[in-house]
């Protein structure tokens, strides 16, 4: 892939489940009552349970990861974290690429580009995330078949240094 | 928070003749200048902030070793969960970098000293709310199963006081160090804001997404002992009847100022070592440092040292315009407060004042000021 500047990512709909908060909690390994006990959070001051922000971070890399292929790798996600995420939202995750740093242009199959991408994620109540992924991905002359989202090759990612 | 959007405006009752504090350190979001706020020193130096950025370098976390070393079952697991593909090499997603230091429900005190100091500091001064602003990751490997990681974090900066549109407040910034065998696999910075809440911003809380108002909770490794998300959810609203003003946040601190409250005593702290009066009350000394102290009442005579009037915005339990002075005590120290007995015009720099204690409402009691009548006859 070769993404320019001004490229939009396709939007992507999560619906933000129960059953999501609470497994995206528990699979991070937090278990604070706000994010699995609506009854605990209620008594907290907040209408229902939350989504706690490992799981954000995580939709974030998905999004991001999902567009760039999995042999893309992320460098950096910077997010600034706005309204909460409760059951019934759905989190419509947006970006745009920013900025694109070609790397190595002459070495054969190691060509690689890192790519900033702007990303939000909008809930009923506003944006709920926002910020910026940097992630260091293959283009097109770098990589045979490199198609977003179902690479194949068995090849380990390129973990040149991206700066 | 774009930084000139949000009111710069103090909501609370407290405000003073405080101006701008320093420059900020490092990358602060927040917005707005820093009003003069909850230090008792107006005219001067924010002398919370100076408190606060001794805090800068110091450790927010005991080092540790994740519980279990990276691993494909939580891989796996956490990938089918959020959707996300699974690496093809067996790694784990970057986005679970903080995973692997989670504590998990057996739990652990990972907190030093100095952050629960920190936080106490901001407690004391009033800010006593907390939400989680921001979290930025980086990525400097990626970790394997097998891999056994251990992290340390410290605080990294406090910004000086911003005024946001939940309240005024300082930005907290810790960063924590993912290590592999002494090699850096990622870092993870994590920032909230310790703030004194604000005006419920009426008919603006979920509307202005523009905004960004911070309003998420701390992941519970991190998380501050204060656990309401939202302190303009409805428990503040839902009373018919009139408002009531917020509450005093007690704690080990500051206990002792409330207790002689109660016995309608003002009490201020005097450092045992060099006799330093200081207000509000605060575990250490301002001037000298020593955590040694004493209370000691006050006569409560004092005059006006500044005042603000507060027309707007309005606050549910405050009816405006009404004055908020700053009044200085013969003992040396100031105190802000409400005045009785004066149309808040005819407040005046210099006038003198008494000490009463208002019952604000029926389980709030309140050291106020009255006008002394020397002012009245002269």
């Amino acid at each position: 892939m070769n993404p320019h500047a001004g490229e939009p990512l396709p939007p992507l709909e999560i619906p933000v489940t129960r059953t999501l908060i609470v497994s995206g909690a528990l699979a991070s390994r937090d278990f604070q009552d706000v994010h699995h006990d609506a009854e605990a959070a209620r008594e907290k001051g907040s209408p229902d349970i939350f989504m706690n922000i490992l799981t954000t971070n995580g939709l974030v890399g998905r999004y991001v990861t999902g567009w760039a292929g999995p042999h893309a790798a992320l460098r950096k996600v910077a997010v600034r974290l706005g309204v909460p995420a409760y059951p019934g939202d759905t989190l419509a995750l947006s970006g745009r690429v920013t900025a694109v740093t070609y790397e190595a242009p002459e070495a054969p199959g190691g060509e690689s580009a890192t790519v900033e991408v702007a990303v939000r994620g909008a809930g009923r109540l506003g944006d709920h995330v926002t910020g910026t992924v940097t992630v260091t991905l293959r283009t097109a002359a770098g990589q045979e078949g490199a198609s977003p989202g179902e690479e194949r090759g068995a090849a380990p990612a390129d973990r040149k240094d991206a700066s | 928070m774009s930084g000139t959007d949000g009111s710069t405006s103090e909501g609370t009752s407290r405000a003073g003749a405080g101006r701008t504090s320093g420059p900020t350190s490092g990358p602060t979001p927040g917005s707005g200048s820093a009003a003069g706020a909850g230090s008792a020193s107006p005219g001067s130096r924010d002398a919370l902030y100076d408190l606060l950025r001794g805090y800068e370098g110091r450790p927010a976390g005991a080092s540790a070793r994740g519980r279990d070393p990276v691993n494909t079952p939580m891989i796996r697991h956490w990938c089918e969960v959020l959707g996300h593909p699974v690496p093809p090499d067996g790694s784990a997603p970057a986005t679970m970098l903080q995973v692997w230091t989670m504590a998990g429900l057996a739990g652990r005190e990972g907190r030093t000293g100095a952050y629960d100091e920190l936080l106490g500091a901001l407690d004391g001064a009033g800010f006593t709310s907390v939400v989680a602003t921001d979290c930025e990751q980086e990525y400097a490997q990626p970790l394997r199963p097998g891999d056994e990681i251990t992290f340390d974090a410290l605080i990294e900066s406090v910004s000086a006081r911003k005024t946001t549109k939940l309240g005024t407040g300082y930005f907290v910034t810790t960063r924590m160090d993912v290590r592999v065998g002494g090699a850096t696999a990622g870092t993870h910075r994590f920032r909230i804001l310790k703030y004194r809440p604000g005006a419920p911003a009426p008919g603006s809380s979920p509307s202005t997404p523009s905004e960004r108002a911070p309003s998420e909770r701390a992941p519970s490794e991190r998380a501050p002992s204060e656990s309401a998300p939202s302190e303009r959810a409805p428990s503040e609203r839902s009373p018919s009847h009139k408002p009531r003003r917020p509450r005093p946040v007690v704690n080990r601190d500051n206990a002792g100022f409330w207790e002689g409250v109660a016995a309608h005593e003002l009490l201020f702290q005097r450092c045992d070592a060099c006799a330093a009066p200081r207000f509000p009350w605060l575990p250490g000394c301002n001037a000298c440092g020593s955590p040694r102290w004493s209370a000691v009442e006050s006569a409560g005579h004092g005059t006006v040292y500044s005042y603000v009037v507060m027309h707007h915005p309005p606050f549910p339990a405050f009816d405006p315009p009404y004055a908020v002075v700053l009044v200085e005590l013969a003992e040396g120290f100031r105190i802000v407060s409400n005045l009785l007995g004066v149309p808040c015009d005819e407040v005046r720099i210099g006038m003198p004042v008494e000490l009463e204690f208002l019952w604000a409402d029926d389980a709030l009691e309140l050291p106020v000021f009255r006008a002394a009548p020397e002012q009245a006859a002269t």
